[in-house]
């Protein structure tokens, strides 16, 4: 049996990917947390280091030393389990998003897209058991708010990555990202790509969306009785998620590592795919620091009413190109 | 052993525990969560019958869907196991274990009659997992029982979608209701 290419190179680039990651979730809140200050014209943190580029890690030290504390009232083995699969899925989704020509994050499975939408099927659960978990109100109130939205929105959310398989006729990221698309196509997904962003808002429980931690009713929802490394992982899995859906974002909407010349120098895909992914941050946080947050029957009443139809419709427009143009 | 036996034997193992403690769990929620990895060793099993498609599509339909409605109902009934605890009658355990038997014996009748020698080359077998050869076999071989499938789900729907509507004023039945939940 080959071992090298079985086991040891998958795990180093598993190693690389979770490195690269929990870096860039480090950075990302200092990232969020100077871009908030920018559009509050305030200056965010600049104390720890210069420009306050140190201040992660402080958070870090200071998350890692708090005292563990597990309160009385839990349940234990859930409330423990809950940041675990919380963490989980952010970082295995990356599994099969394409970071350099012919070169896949781990492994180019054929079933790509369907990965994303399995592991996007579970990434709930986290929230939604430490909701229930904690065996308080206010959590429970998030964790039943979260798993509504997290099934309200998966639909349209799925039936866009079926218009996007149907014209793409792969299940492949990686040959997703290197066929050549006309430029009808390009302009029929950008039309829809304001959309897709909703949901993906709502799946990673982002500001607008952020109804399961509604500080101002419900003290900080599903994770109100965590504390500590295990608040931190939270904290983690939200953040992760926003660089994951970025990078499935910039996948399928923005040509992933494609950009001028990465054809030719391998080494510039991973450098296209990281300023697309910085640009798709920004949205995030742009939104964040302008909408406000919607009433929760507003939530649900815009993702079936709205978000589910239009979706099905580009579904069969998408079907319709297909066959007729392709 | 080879190591794909004993890989077989471990989710094997790990998926037949956890359907036990769906069984014995007294804690709806746990009984859930142990279906959850019910659910997710049989994907496994799905993948290394080279069954990507059907592996995924177990996770997506099973795992990201049916169990977060389960969990999603028990806890908007409520935290209290008294309500999911069966009113217990001398001839419940009697009733259960006769019916378990019947189950497992209708299982094992259908699963011997299917039992056949391996064809010539189970090559040709393990391509029955991959997107295109479902998609094909669905969309020709099996299109009848497909758009049937399709229609009893439309059907349930709108029942759904009946039962949910509020009641009209003019149904008597549905106004002594409303007038009985707002306390008059």
């Amino acid at each position: 049996m080959d071992w090298l290419n079985l086991l040891v190179y998958p795990a180093v680039r598993v190693l690389v990917l979770f490195f690269v990651l929990l870096t860039g979730f480090a950075y990302l809140t200092w990232y969020e947390r100077k871009l908030l200050a920018r559009f509050q014209v305030r200056y965010g943190p600049n104390r720890a280091g210069r420009f306050g580029l140190l201040q992660p890690l402080a958070d870090a030290i200071k998350a890692l030393f708090k005292e563990e504390i597990v309160p009385d009232h839990v349940d234990r083995p859930v409330y423990l389990l809950a940041p675990a699969l919380a963490i989980v899925p952010a970082l295995i989704i990356w599994a099969v998003i394409p970071v350099a020509k012919d070169f896949p994050a781990v492994a180019d499975v054929p079933i790509g897209i369907l990965w994303i939408l399995a592991v996007a099927g579970i990434e709930g659960y986290g929230v939604i058991l430490a909701g229930w978990s904690s065996n308080n109100n206010y959590s429970l109130l998030g964790a039943l708010r979260s798993s509504a939205q997290m099934i309200s929105y998966e639909l349209p959310l799925g039936i866009f990555l079926v218009s996007i398989l149907v014209l793409a006729g792969t299940f492949s990221l990686v040959e997703l990202v290197e066929m050549s698309r006309p430029w009808w196509e390009w302009l029929w997904l950008w039309l829809v790509f304001p959309l897709f962003f909703i949901c993906i808002l709502a799946e990673t429980n982002r500001s607008p969306f952020d109804l399961p931690e509604t500080e101002n009713e419900l003290v900080a929802g599903f994770q109100t009785e965590y504390g500590g490394m295990k608040f931190a992982l939270f904290f983690m899995a939200e953040y992760i998620n926003m660089i994951t859906t970025s990078a499935i974002m910039a996948t399928l909407f923005f040509g992933g590592w494609k950009g001028p010349f990465a054809d030719q120098y391998v080494w510039l895909g991973p450098v296209y795919l990281f300023i697309k992914v910085v640009a798709l941050l920004f949205l995030f946080i742009w939104v964040r620091a302008s909408v406000s947050r919607p009433r929760w029957d507003q939530l649900m009443r815009f993702s079936w009413q709205f978000l589910l139809p239009v979706s099905l419709m580009h579904l069969m427009g998408s079907a319709v190109f297909t066959v007729f143009l392709k | 052993m080879s190591l794909s036996v004993l890989f077989f034997v471990l989710v094997a193992g790990v998926s037949l525990a956890a359907a036990v403690g769906v069984v014995v769990s007294r804690q709806p929620v746990h009984s859930a969560l142990f279906l959850l990895t019910n659910f997710a060793m049989l994907a496994v099993l799905y993948v290394t019958l080279a069954a990507q498609f059907l592996a995924a599509v177990q996770v997506i339909v099973y795992a990201g869907g049916i169990v977060v409605l389960i969990l999603f109902v028990i806890m908007l009934i409520g935290g209290d196991t008294n309500d999911f605890v069966a009113p217990q009658r001398s001839w419940t355990r009697v009733t259960a274990l006769g019916l378990g038997i019947l189950l497992l014996a209708g299982l094992l009748y259908s699963f011997a009659q299917r039992l056949q020698p391996l064809p010539p080359n189970p090559e040709d077998l393990v391509q029955g997992g991959v997107p295109q050869a479902v998609g094909t076999a669905l969309f020709t071989r099996f299109i009848l029982p497909f758009e049937v499938v399709a229609f009893l789900l439309l059907v349930a729907l709108i029942g759904a979608l009946i039962l949910g509507r509020p009641p009209t004023s003019d149904d008597p039945e549905a106004a002594l209701l409303q007038q009985d939940s707002t306390g008059r």
